[in-house]
């Protein structure tokens, strides 16, 4: 009996941040007495959305294997978040031309990091570093030009609540759905796992290495600008710090939730009870009155702890 | 030094169990000074648990341990192992790829620290190459990572033969020779009779039971985690270890066939690059790379598969292409999936509709190649890794003959696999040779040639011979693996071509 | 025999961004000849001091295969602390500063004992470094102790302070982790964990020993940092995370397979100063800095894939 638990709980590594997220949920309920305790859990999906868009971005590019990671995920959210306003301006009618270009810009920036990458052949560590660097200074520069506000409609999208829940949660809850379909019957997600496991042993099986990676980046891209133009749009606009947290934050729901950062395994589910933990923490803290020092400690010291406790000693060489 | 007639090291009652699985179900092994045990077995026998025991790197879990008339099960760790000159050169290899062959040397010496270590590392490390593999050719100073994996065995080798402070009294050589060629492999043979007369104790593991029979002194066979059987090397014969490994099945030329029906033509070398004899390869065909490792076979072959996939214009392929790889760790197995992923991941294509994979047409054709291959396993949906080796070896090439690939490349898929598996495997790819593949198939071990309808042997990057299987014989292998007639037929003097080896 | 002494500078993987940084030097000697001088020197390299010891702590824990998020933060708070305890209280700041190094090398401990990423702890550390720096300095304030202002302003005869130390340190750490026996184990534990361990070495041990050593190094850049800010900010640090990382693999290091070079890590922090004061020569709008800076990142980069592994 115990050892069928051990095996289920290994099959589903995504339990443990939902459980720890529902841990911290009944500590802020029971200190609140119960008041708005539902309405935290709407605030927390609301929030948790971004890191959720983010973590699955950074998921894929870590599913596929040692050393692949995206630091220009804040770089690109940032610019993004600033051309999609501009170009919007400020009006529903821009709306289609502000969105184009903002995942225009994720698109290329995906395409940059891929020639860096793939081409250069810099470890995309380094390389996604770089280019971050690169995407951040023309959001500076940019925002030299244009402070735009979201555009209404775009505004009232991203806050906009279906029975209680927020309604972009639900879009991207969807997209998780789709994702992790996808890695697990789609020919593309098998090559990434495959990829992530063993990188030569999937070039001599046949598998397409490097269109896959360079979906990966394509996708952690256009993921990455999604979330950017969204936060802009929830925010009133964009802001030059606005992807600062989001680069811990992305590598933190994923490995929060239960996919393995030696790449080869990926856990879509277990994303969104991370970001939901990561937010009710936050939360919490704010109802305990505790400083923004503490809360940073006490975050960091919750994402080693919850780490330290979730993963089994088992192998690492 | 122990007495003659004490043991040098003397297991008994040896247990070890991981999880459910029995490992060692009370061994009892006996190690004289100056002499060498050869331990044989299938895979997944017992073997590499029983030899990380006294080598002290896992603890038994029942079972006495006495080293040099001493009882030291209490405690015995690598440390103790270490302390009392017990030397191990594992299977894996295991030097630092980063570190230079000079530096490590020094990571095996904990006490060889202070001033002037490099020094006292080089001479220890050169003295051990060049008494055990003249005219080795190894450059101290490179990095273990720059060097082909033959020489990287010979450093591992060679280094275990090192006596820094601890004399060094029994060294266990796990496959030592799995990855040599046939010239340093016999360096290494003559050498352990030097090293025997010296007084130090050896434990020879090997899957090729002529080195066994013709150098050891005493044989160990073992099976489900115990010992079998044992006495005299030369009271044993090749059949008789066979048979007490518990493989009772046809023997080795049973897998060599009368006759070839050669179909299409499916690789041709069309760049003239530099070989002498131009390769070609035909459907129906299994066709050998032999000679000595590491001279340009596994290039021939990385080179037709990637023609394969429209990136060497040297090589007309015809028909897909699927390769199996011997060093299943770095090339083979995806570790985190199943054995039926595992099975299809090259078929994938042929089961998707518009990228989406149906599940139900992938767990038929992985459970069709359980049954056929004979892949001993619970189930499709088992860990790969909780397999035996040679089982992860079958799924490799379950891979390859299920991704209907027309012409399959062999990077001497059989290293290290046990014989009965091979046996079972020559049969399959001769099965599949009849249904129309085309095998280009390079190994280390000449026996494995007599399966193959053709051999072309490579001597420094080019083909010097081309023998049909009638005609093969030791003697022109050997003369065409040396490049004979040719003024530089030393062989290991040659600096081998490296381009084969990563 | 010759190959016995191998300077670091021999080393292919050294020569390029070697080879870089002689040409930026070049360049903006050109454009500002005053540069040249001693004086200029001083000037120009002033902040190489916590961008190098940063690049050392940053190469210590690369060179156990893992990689530090949080050490731009650690330098931040180990600035706060020295404008504030270790100026007015100096006991108290000691034992804390020496509280921080023994939390780097209980970092590593953890990180090896529970078999953890190290990207995901650090960077959960890299939170309770930027904490608890707001909590000792909320707004940005504080001085610098006295001796340390007084350290950092002295000037040697013939080679400038800055140029002195980071000769000093990228040999210091040459010495260590290149020639010594205990630096080599080291190497060999980021190549081959497991080899190392059953040649009886621990390898907890050596993640401790590179993590310590790694704490008091960022302890050295904070203080560096301190002594020429002449102040405490909980955020001033955080550049140094990606710049120490970048120096470490321009300077030909590797994240995986514990292939490091402490003298291209000197030289790389070198290259990650200088691109700034290059642009300011050339006159570049602050906007783009970031942007170039990436840029000659790519370059160092490409050119030396490009080199170093041939088409294939």
């Amino acid at each position: 009996m115990k050892q069928r638990l051990a095996v289920a709980l290994e099959a589903r590594p995504w339990i443990w941040s939902f459980a720890a997220a529902l841990l911290v949920w009944i500590a802020i309920a029971a200190s609140v007495a119960g008041h708005g305790a539902m309405a935290t859990i709407a605030v927390a999906l609301q929030f948790g959305t971004f890191y959720a868009v983010v973590g699955i971005a950074q998921m894929l590019v870590i599913a596929a294997g040692p050393g692949n990671i995206d630091l220009s995920i804040p770089g690109v959210m940032t610019v993004a978040g600033y051309l999609a306003m501009g170009m919007t301006g400020e009006v529903n009618s821009g709306l289609v031309l502000g969105l184009l270009v903002g995942l225009g810009v994720g698109l290329a920036a995906g395409v940059f990091n891929i020639v860096l990458i793939d081409a250069l052949r810099i470890p995309p560590m380094i390389g996604t570093l770089a280019s971050g660097f690169v995407f951040q200074s023309m959001a500076i520069a940019y925002s030299r030009h244009s402070h735009a506000r979201p555009a209404p409609l775009l505004a009232d999208f991203v806050s906009a609540r279906l029975l209680g829940i927020p309604l972009i949660a639900l879009v991207f809850m969807a997209l998780t759905v789709l994702t992790a379909f996808l890695l697990r019957r789609s020919i593309f997600g098998r090559s990434v796992l495959a990829i992530g496991q063993n990188r030569e042993a999937a070039r001599l099986a046949g598998l397409a290495v490097r269109p896959s990676l360079a979906l990966v980046y394509l996708a952690s891209g256009i993921l990455a600008a999604l979330a950017g133009i969204l936060l802009s749009a929830y925010s009133g606009g964009a802001a030059l710090n606005m992807g600062g947290e989001y680069l811990l934050m992305s590598i933190a729901v994923v490995v929060l939730g239960g996919t393995s950062i030696a790449g080869g395994q990926a856990s879509p589910a277990g994303l969104w009870g991370a970001a939901i933990l990561l937010d009710l923490v936050v939360t919490m803290l704010n109802v305990l009155g505790v400083g923004a020092g503490l809360r940073f400690v006490v975050t960091g010291i919750i994402i080693i702890g919850v780490l330290a406790l979730a993963r089994g000693p088992e192998a690492r060489y | 030094m122990a007495a003659d007639n004490a043991p040098f090291v003397r297991l008994a009652g040896i247990r070890k169990n991981f999880g459910a699985v029995q490992a060692l179900a009370g061994v009892d092994l006996s190690i004289p000074a100056g002499r060498m045990v050869s331990v044989v077995g299938h895979n997944g026998a017992g073997k590499s648990t029983l030899m990380q025991v006294l080598a002290g790197t896992l603890a038994a879990d029942a079972g006495e341990i006495g080293i040099g008339g001493v009882e030291r099960q209490a405690g015995y760790d690598v440390h103790v192992a270490q302390a009392l000159g017990i030397r191990c050169v594992f299977q894996e290899l295991s030097l630092c790829p980063n570190l230079s062959v000079v530096e490590n040397t020094r990571v095996v010496h904990p006490g060889l620290g202070g001033f002037g270590w490099r020094r006292r590392c080089r001479a220890l490390i050169v003295e051990a190459l060049d008494a055990i593999f003249p005219g080795h050719n190894i450059d101290p100073d490179r990095t273990a990572g720059e060097l082909a994996i033959g020489q990287r065995q010979m450093v591992e080798t060679a280094r275990a033969f090192t006596e820094a402070g601890t004399k060094v009294r029994l060294v266990i050589l796990d496959e030592p020779t799995a990855s040599l060629d046939a010239d340093a492999a016999s360096h290494l043979l003559r050498f352990t009779e030097a090293a025997r007369a010296k007084g130090i104790a050896l434990v020879f593991i090997s899957h090729r039971l002529p080195e066994i029979l013709g150098h050891a002194d005493e044989v160990v066979v073992m099976r489900d985690g115990e010992v079998a059987g044992g006495g005299a090397a030369r009271d044993f014969t090749e059949e008789r270890l066979v048979e007490l490994m518990g493989v009772v099945r046809e023997a080795a030329s049973e897998g060599g066939r009368t006759e070839t029906s050669v179909g299409a033509l499916r690789v041709e070398e069309t760049g003239a690059a530099g070989r002498r004899l131009p390769l070609r390869l035909h459907a129906g065909e299994i066709v050998g790379l032999g000679g000595l490792a590491g001279h340009g076979q596994r290039a021939v072959l990385q080179a037709v598969f990637a023609a394969a996939h429209g990136r060497d214009g040297h090589w007309r392929v015809r028909g897909s292409v699927a390769y199996v790889s011997g060093d299943r760790q770095s090339e083979g197995v995806f570790p985190l999936w199943s054995v039926g992923l595992n099975t299809t991941v090259s078929r994938l294509r042929a089961l998707a509709h518009a990228g989406i994979i149906s599940l139900r047409s992938e767990r038929t054709l992985a459970e069709e190649w359980r049954r056929r291959l004979e892949i001993r396993t619970p189930g499709i949906d088992r860990p790969i890794t909780s397999l035996s080796g040679g089982n992860q070896q079958k799924v490799l090439l379950a891979r390859a003959l299920a991704s209907a690939a027309d012409t399959i490349l062999f990077d001497d898929p059989l290293r290290g696999v046990d014989v009965g598996t091979k046996r079972e495997l020559y049969r399959h790819v001769a099965e599949a040779a009849r249904a129309g593949k085309a095998f280009l198939w390079h190994t280390t071990e000449n026996i494995e040639l007599e399966n193959c309808d053709r051999i072309y042997v490579f001597h420094r990057g080019t083909i010097t011979d081309e023998i049909p299987r009638a005609e093969l014989s030791e003697e022109r292998l050997i003369r065409a693996s040396f490049a004979a007639g040719m003024s530089d037929a030393t062989g290991m003097s040659g600096a081998p071509d490296m381009s084969g080896a990563r | 025999m010759l190959a016995e002494i191998r300077l670091p500078s021999a080393s292919p993987r050294v020569l390029l961004p070697a080879a870089a940084l002689v040409a930026m030097l070049v360049l903006i000697f050109a454009m500002e000849p005053r540069a040249m001088s001693y004086f200029g020197l001083t000037l120009l390299l002033n902040f190489a001091l916590p961008a190098v010891f940063a690049a050392m702590a940053q190469m210590a824990v690369i060179a156990a295969g893992d990689i530090d998020l949080g050490l731009g933060p650690f330098i931040s708070l180990v600035n706060c602390l020295a404008a504030t305890w270790l100026t007015t209280r100096p006991v108290a700041g000691i034992v804390a500063l020496a509280l921080l190094v023994a939390a780097y090398a209980a970092i590593g401990a953890l990180i090896h004992l529970r078999r953890l990423p190290s990207i995901v702890v650090t960077l959960g550390a890299s939170f309770v470094w930027l904490g608890l720096a707001l909590l000792v300095l909320p707004t940005p304030g504080g001085g610098a102790p006295a001796w340390l202002t007084t350290l950092l302003a002295v000037r040697p005869p013939g080679v400038p302070l800055p140029v002195l130390i980071s000769i000093l340190v990228g040999l210091i750490g040459w010495l260590l982790l290149m020639r010594t026996s205990y630096g080599t184990v080291l190497r060999g534990i980021g190549g081959n964990p497991r080899a190392v361990a059953r040649a009886g070495w621990s390898l907890l041990g050596g993640r401790v020993a590179l993590y310590t050593a790694a704490g008091i190094l960022g302890v050295l850049a904070g203080l560096a940092l301190t002594g020429l800010n002449t102040a405490g900010d909980a955020t001033v640090g955080t550049e140094y995370t990606l710049v120490s990382i970048a120096a470490v693999i321009v300077g030909g290091g590797e994240f995986v397979g514990g292939i490091v070079s402490p003298a291209g890590a000197v030289i790389g922090a070198w290259i990650m100063l200088l691109t700034g004061s290059l642009l300011s020569f050339l006159d570049i709008s602050t906007d783009w800095q970031l942007s170039v800076q990436g840029g000659i990142l790519i370059l160092v980069l490409g050119l030396r894939a490009l080199e170093e592994r041939p088409a294939a």
